[in-house]
């Protein structure tokens, strides 16, 4: 076994690039270990901790590149490096547009050559996110910072420029959003239409929008906060400012608010803005204690209810026919012919998450009926999992939480490490069910349900073998014009064995019935 | 709050200036967008000192 490093003196690339390299990498046969870094101290830190980082490329300054390998033979590593330089040669700097497409290094320069620009977005190091994102609205664009790591002040200080200049300012740690039809960040393929959102979460957001697209409603805009933006210390200052800027939207008829519970101040606040919309607002704060709400308010339990009641509320779509989620019944007989007994100590659910809401979403759900769900985003802090590569009991996991990203990349860009955690738990002789979602939309891994099947199927043969039977429940969050095909990714989990549920909630519901029939 | 400027952009055709990943880029012009991809670095070669500096100065 050798281990090697390559420094690139000088040469930059995005951080997602170099991780979905690094995962290439590490699953060539022969490779034992591969990370491609830009040399910052924190990613030193990181290979250095991986055993990956040579003495010798400790001088490696933030702007070199480390091509740090540790490889079972002298031989594999000319392989290796035609890899490295075939991915360069095709995604790097020369890579980055087509031929048409001119180099452009400041905003400045694109603001001299694309005239009437009117939004930034903005993905780069937290640590640079702010600064450029003060230089877009300095210069009257609406921006959308996708970044995270940036500070609170700084959040707080961007959105009230924003709101003083009547600007959008989307996060930071904003993952999507629909403007004037076109999705930002990871958005989905949704039709136009008369239902306004404002949401503090990315995957709320698009599960929101999809249910609404599947049942025949469309989205006039569907704007995104960034995480925070509900809590005190920034004060709901963007949904807010969404709220006001939809109520004035002609193009909008109902509004929806999405997010986790907003600090009690703060939703106060918002309900008062919502109560003045003019219009019916539809508030799915997922487990939010209200007070009284203004009488154009309708306050819901789920994702999926939101986005149903919304239609129903929106002019436009009067007359559609909506089809109600899964009674209890209903479930009840999915559950019947789904499951089997289950063989003693078989008696766990185990949720494995791209999307942080919909993981929140299922706890939410899951947490009255079945008592007690470890996870890395608990409600409770006894129920955190101190190691969370472990699951314990019921466990949910939001795989594309900090603890799971931090050098590898976002489980919706890239799904190995939730294959490998997958093959884990279903080799766990006391998990019983696992429960999934799939991500589809611009941006997201072009075939997640994809990747999914051999797992699936290899660990339910595995485990009938043993005398088991493995239950995986999966909803897919996406349309049928998303790049991935809905209806294509549905059909392939479907093939594979996997119980496909309309969304979220429902396939929530699912596992409950089917983890309390089996006890 | 006077939210005009925000149902301007609304009504307005949407052009991007794209600033960091060029998976949003990509997804933008797959979309039909217009959208201007900036190959960002990062300042002063991504040295803490240097950029601290810089950032006193007010560059």
């Amino acid at each position: 076994m050798i281990t090697r490093n390559f420094v690139r003196r000088n040469h930059y690339s995005d951080s997602v690039s170099l991780m979905l390299l690094s995962s290439k990498l590490t699953k060539m046969p022969g490779v034992i270990g591969a990370a491609v870094m830009m040399a910052t101290d924190n990613n030193k830190v990181l290979m250095r901790r991986s055993q990956l980082l040579l003495e010798e490329s400790e001088t490696a300054s933030p702007s070199d590149m480390i091509i740090a390998l540790k490889v079972e033979g002298e031989e594999m590593l000319a392989e290796v490096q035609n890899v490295v330089e075939d991915f360069f040669s095709k995604t790097g700097r020369s890579a980055n547009f087509t031929e048409n497409d001119p180099v452009v290094r400041t905003q400045d320069m694109a603001l001299k050559m694309f005239e009437g620009a009117n939004l930034a977005i903005i993905s780069i190091p937290g640590r640079y996110a702010a600064r450029e994102a003060k230089k877009a609205l300095e210069r009257d664009l609406h921006v959308l910072l996708f970044s995270d790591n940036v500070s609170l002040e700084d959040e707080k200080e961007l959105k009230k420029m924003a709101v003083a200049k009547g600007l959008l300012m989307m996060g930071p740690d904003c993952g999507t959003s629909i403007i004037n039809g076109y999705g930002l960040g990871f958005a989905n393929a949704v039709r136009k239409g008369g239902i306004g959102l404002v949401a503090a979460s990315g995957t709320g957001l698009q599960e929101v929008s999809c249910i609404i697209n599947k049942h025949g409603g469309g989205i006039s805009q569907a704007i995104g906060t960034g995480g925070r933006d509900v809590k005190s210390s920034v004060g709901g200052i963007m949904m807010m400012a969404g709220l006001q800027a939809l109520s004035s939207d002609h193009d909008t008829e109902v509004i929806v608010l999405v997010s986790k519970p907003p600090d009690k101040p703060v939703l106060d606040q918002i309900l008062e803005v919502a109560g003045n919309a003019g219009k019916p607002v539809v508030s799915c704060f997922l487990g939010a204690v209200y007070g009284k709400v203004p009488d154009n308010v309708l306050t819901v339990r789920t994702l999926e209810e939101a986005a149903i009641r919304s239609i129903e509320l929106s002019a436009s779509n009067k007359g559609l026919h909506v089809e109600y989620p899964a009674s209890g019944t209903r479930i009840r007989e999915v559950a019947e012919s789904g499951s089997c007994s289950f063989r003693p100590p078989q008696r766990f659910l185990r949720g494995l998450f791209s999307g942080g809401t919909l993981c929140y979403e299922a706890l939410l759900l899951l947490s009255p009926v079945l008592g007690d769900i470890y996870s890395n985003i608990p409600f409770e802090p006894r129920l955190k999992l101190l190691d969370p590569g472990k699951s314990i009991g019921h466990t949910l996991l939001d795989l594309g939480d900090d603890y799971f990203t931090e050098s590898r990349p976002h489980p919706m860009i890239d799904a190995s490490y939730r294959v490998e955690r997958f093959e884990k738990e279903a080799s766990d002789p006391e998990t019983a069910v696992i429960l999934l979602d799939v991500v589809l939309g611009y941006g997201s891994h072009p075939d997640p349900a994809g990747v999914l099947v051999d797992p699936v199927s290899k660990a339910r043969t595995s485990a009938l073998l043993e005398g088991r039977n493995i239950i995986v429940i999966a909803s897919v969050c996406g349309t049928p014009d998303d790049p991935q095909d809905l209806t294509r990714q549905e059909e392939k989990l479907r093939e594979a064995g996997v119980l496909v549920m309309p969304s979220n909630a429902q396939a929530s519901a699912l596992a409950t019935a089917i983890i309390s029939m089996g006890r | 709050m006077d939210m005009t400027g925000i149902n301007d952009l609304f009504d307005q055709p949407l052009v991007v200036v794209n600033v960091g990943l060029k998976i949003f880029h990509e997804s933008l012009k797959t979309q039909g967008a217009l959208c201007v991809h900036v190959d960002w670095r990062p300042p002063a070669g991504g040295d803490p000192k240097i950029l601290e500096i810089l950032e006193k100065l007010g560059s």
